[in-house]
């Protein structure tokens, strides 16, 4: 039903977001959208027409009530939309800035229904910007918050949650609301999982991630660092020793894909995850740190996804002259975010589309003890063409036999990742499919294992933060009803 | 939290810590490794397990000082606590062969002592042999001494012990006809290179060696401690840190090796003129 108390907004296109000019940020990690203004959010909010279909909520992974937060977003009733979000989503402020919209709720929004491509390049019409408006919302909460003491009672119930990623997090706050005793252990020095190790500064200010992990604490969540389970303790352990009754593996997919081409062990090739971790964990960018992080001239980075946008933007924010994204199909294909190749492509990152790397070559230095020998100088590319679409629906790339050499001296492959086996290969009777990702019975997350469940990318192989959110709130849902019963 | 309980100074560049670390100590096991960092700007420093006192709750590393983060660690004194220390992390030494050589270079001495250890706890032979620069540099050699059948210390200058690297004692014991199930080796990639080599040509039936490239998280998320071992990458922080000697490329390992080098000693120049200014406070 349409809204009576505004009128709608019927300009065909977004509010623009308000950023960082491309040639500054591309010098600093400082966050590159600068978010709505109050008056902004409002303006946009009323061009939801509340339709009746309301194809976005479907399109939602965890089915926030978009049309009604964005109502009261129209209406100024800012705390009110951020309760209807909370509703569904445990981090609004994380997921209105990397989930991927455009191919969610942005995707199937009625205004942006039929939209073309003008004559100038851009669209002729725009979705509501709903990522956007989640995060003023989140935003705007995260700044006026008033302490809430919420009167948690305790129910005695022991939980362990392994990762402290989007769905250990997410599991842990559910859990901890009903009442229930939860420690997350986390492998590193510092809770976040993704969310700090992975994604840059500049996309996810890492005050935000802190400031989940603090809510967290502040409800009665114990945060267990430096505790790799499987090697310290073990899951069988948590249960039996330590008297957990119930486990939740947010373990992720963090180990790292190779391509298997020649010259990959050279020296200045990195796996996303080593630049990353070394640029964001460690932050290698700022003086007084004593991680090393490759200053390199030519940097070329291989695949298309947001992982591969995020390693190509911190390389140019590290100092770098010449930034390549190399991919083996086209622009349609490209898996990354649309705003986040947008944001590359404004910052300077060249685009080599459709050639796929066949080799890197080493500079030609013989000598062992020079910092160049061994030194990665060139990687070789085939040019590709797209060929009969593959079994999901996307075109294959096909080689056209003609190569070309482009100068590098960093290279970081950014391919993909697959889940952790540590926990599986230390746990008795935990299954995985072949492609190394826990076996779950249904949504609820329950693995092979009796009162072990699991979600996110651990389970399904490198995903969104979302979709980690939301299987971290059904895994909290379906450990309640099991501890319940008992 | 990992409070340092004892700390010993075995000479200006090598220093033994005991941390408090229980639940790492009930699990560590020989070969395996931690990871530490003494503050909360300092590199992840991935250390072998030197020994572990699960009664006391407590374990030991040794460590030699090479850039501004183990500096900072060599400034910390008994009391004073690690900010991060995980373990274990690897897969433990096996503890199969029963006339066994170990053999430590440098530092890599204070690794293959606890895996020397543990073989003659487990009552097989065992032969070390621990190679240093010269004598000021020797530590262990009393513990080492207590675990082996046959111990035979050796400096490259010949102040203590045979004089010259490690191969030399080996090659004359296997010219001579002795016989080993297996080698393990530990130290410089080129001392392990070498070792191997020898023991190729003796065709000794196995040989291991504990490879400590530079690695960031030691739970296989970051691939940067990959190395080719038989044709394919392996990770030394979850498939390793022992592997199959005869099948490691070490060349590649030593390349690798080197990538921070220049900057390791810009950061350890600016933490020792860093430390002056302070005490010149």
């Amino acid at each position: 039903m349409l809204r009576t108390e505004y009128k709608l907004n019927m300009k065909a296109l977004k509010n623009e977001m308000p950023s960082q000019d491309p040639k500054i940020r591309a010098h600093n990690f400082k966050e590159v959208t600068t978010g709505y203004t109050a008056e902004q959010a409002i303006d946009e909010a009323k061009r939801c027409m509340n339709c009746p279909t309301k194809p976005c909520v479907a399109h939602c992974p965890v089915n926030i009530n978009i049309p009604d937060f964005i109502y009261h977003v129209a209406l100024g009733e800012f705390d009110k939309a951020y309760d209807i979000i909370s509703e569904s989503s445990s981090l609004p402020a994380v997921c209105g800035r990397v989930c991927p919209q455009e191919s969610q709720c942005e995707g199937v929004c009625t205004r942006g229904f039929g939209a073309k491509v003008g004559a100038d390049g851009k669209l002729t019409k725009e979705p509501v910007a709903i990522g956007r408006l989640e995060r003023f919302v989140a935003d705007y909460h995260n700044a006026h918050e008033c302490d809430v003491t919420l009167n948690i009672k305790k129910n005695g119930h022991k939980v362990a949650v392994i990762g402290s990623g989007p769905s250990g997090l997410t599991c842990a706050g559910d859990l901890a609301k009903k009442g229930y005793d939860v420690t997350i252990f986390e492998a590193l020095h510092l809770a976040g999982g993704v969310l700090v190790y992975g994604i840059p500064e500049f996309r996810l200010p890492k005050s935000i991630v802190q400031k989940e992990v603090e809510g967290l604490m502040a409800i009665g969540v114990k945060i267990e660092t430096n505790m790799v389970i499987g090697r310290v303790i073990t899951i069988d352990e948590l249960k039996k020793e330590y008297g957990f009754e119930a486990i939740f593996i947010g373990s992720g997919a963090g180990l790292p894909g190779f391509m298997g081409i020649p010259g990959e062990n050279l020296k200045g090739v990195y796996s996303a995850n080593e630049f990353l971790t070394r640029t964001n964990l460690m932050k290698g960018y700022l003086e007084g740190t004593n991680t090393p992080i490759e200053h390199a001239k030519n940097v070329a980075v291989v695949g298309g996804g947001n992982v591969a946008m995020d390693a190509a933007r911190c390389a140019l924010r590290l100092g770098a002259e010449h930034v390549y994204i190399v991919y083996r199909r086209s622009l349609e294909e490209l898996p990354a975010r649309k705003e986040e190749v947008h944001h590359a492509m404004e910052e300077g990152v060249d685009f080599q589309l459709l050639n796929n790397p066949v080799e890197l070559i080493p500079t030609d230095c013989t000598d062992p003890r020079d910092p160049q020998y061994n030194l990665v100088s060139k990687m070789k590319v085939e040019e590709m063409k797209l060929g009969e679409p593959d079994e999901k629906g996307r075109r294959k790339p096909v080689g056209t036999g003609n190569f070309k050499e482009i100068p590098v001296d960093c290279v970081i492959i950014a391919i993909g990742t697959s889940p952790n086996p540590l926990i599986k290969q230390t746990t008795d009777g935990l299954e995985t499919n072949p492609h190394g990702c826990l076996i779950t019975k249904d949504e609820s997350g329950l693995t092979t294992r009796e009162s072990v469940y699991a979600g996110g990318d651990a389970v399904t192989g490198a995903a969104t933060v979302i979709l980690a959110m939301g299987a971290g709130k059904h895994a909290a849902k379906a450990i309640d009803e099991y501890l319940s019963k008992k | 939290m990992y409070k340092i309980v004892r700390k010993r100074v075995f000479n200006p560049t090598e220093t033994e810590l005991e941390i408090e670390a229980p639940l790492i100590a009930k699990k560590g096991k020989p070969g395996q490794f931690i990871i530490l960092r003494a503050d909360a700007t300092s590199e992840r420093i991935p250390l072998t397990i030197g020994g572990t006192d699960p009664v006391k709750g407590t374990v030991s590393i040794i460590f030699q000082i090479v850039g501004a983060s183990t500096f900072k660690l060599n400034q910390l004194n008994e009391g004073d606590s690690l900010h991060d220390f995980v373990g274990p992390l690897g897969r433990p030494t096996e503890i199969t062969g029963d006339n066994v050589c170990v053999i430590g270079g440098g530092l890599g001495v204070a690794i293959a002592y606890p895996i020397a250890k543990a073989f003659h706890d487990a009552g097989k032979h065992v032969t070390s042999i621990a190679g240093f620069r010269n004598k000021d540099l020797v530590i262990l050699s009393d513990e080492f001494n207590a675990s082996s059948d046959k111990f035979i210390p050796c400096s490259d200058d010949g102040s203590y012990g045979v004089k010259g690297v490690v191969t030399l004692p080996l090659e004359e014991m296997l010219k001579s006809g002795v016989h080993f199930d297996k080698v393990i080796c530990i130290g410089p990639v080129i001392m392990m290179k070498f070792v191997t080599l020898t023991c190729k040509k003796y065709n000794v039936p196995e040989c291991v060696c504990s490879m400590n490239p530079i690695m960031i998280d030691g739970t296989g998320m970051c691939g940067c401690c990959r190395l080719t071992v038989g044709g394919k990458t392996k990770f030394a922080c979850v498939d390793g840190p022992d592997f199959n000697a005869y099948e490691v490329d070490f060349d590649e390992a030593m390349s690798r090796g080197t990538m921070y080098k220049a900057f390791e000693k810009k950061a350890y120049d600016e933490a020792k003129c860093n430390l002056f200014k302070k005490e010149a406070e």
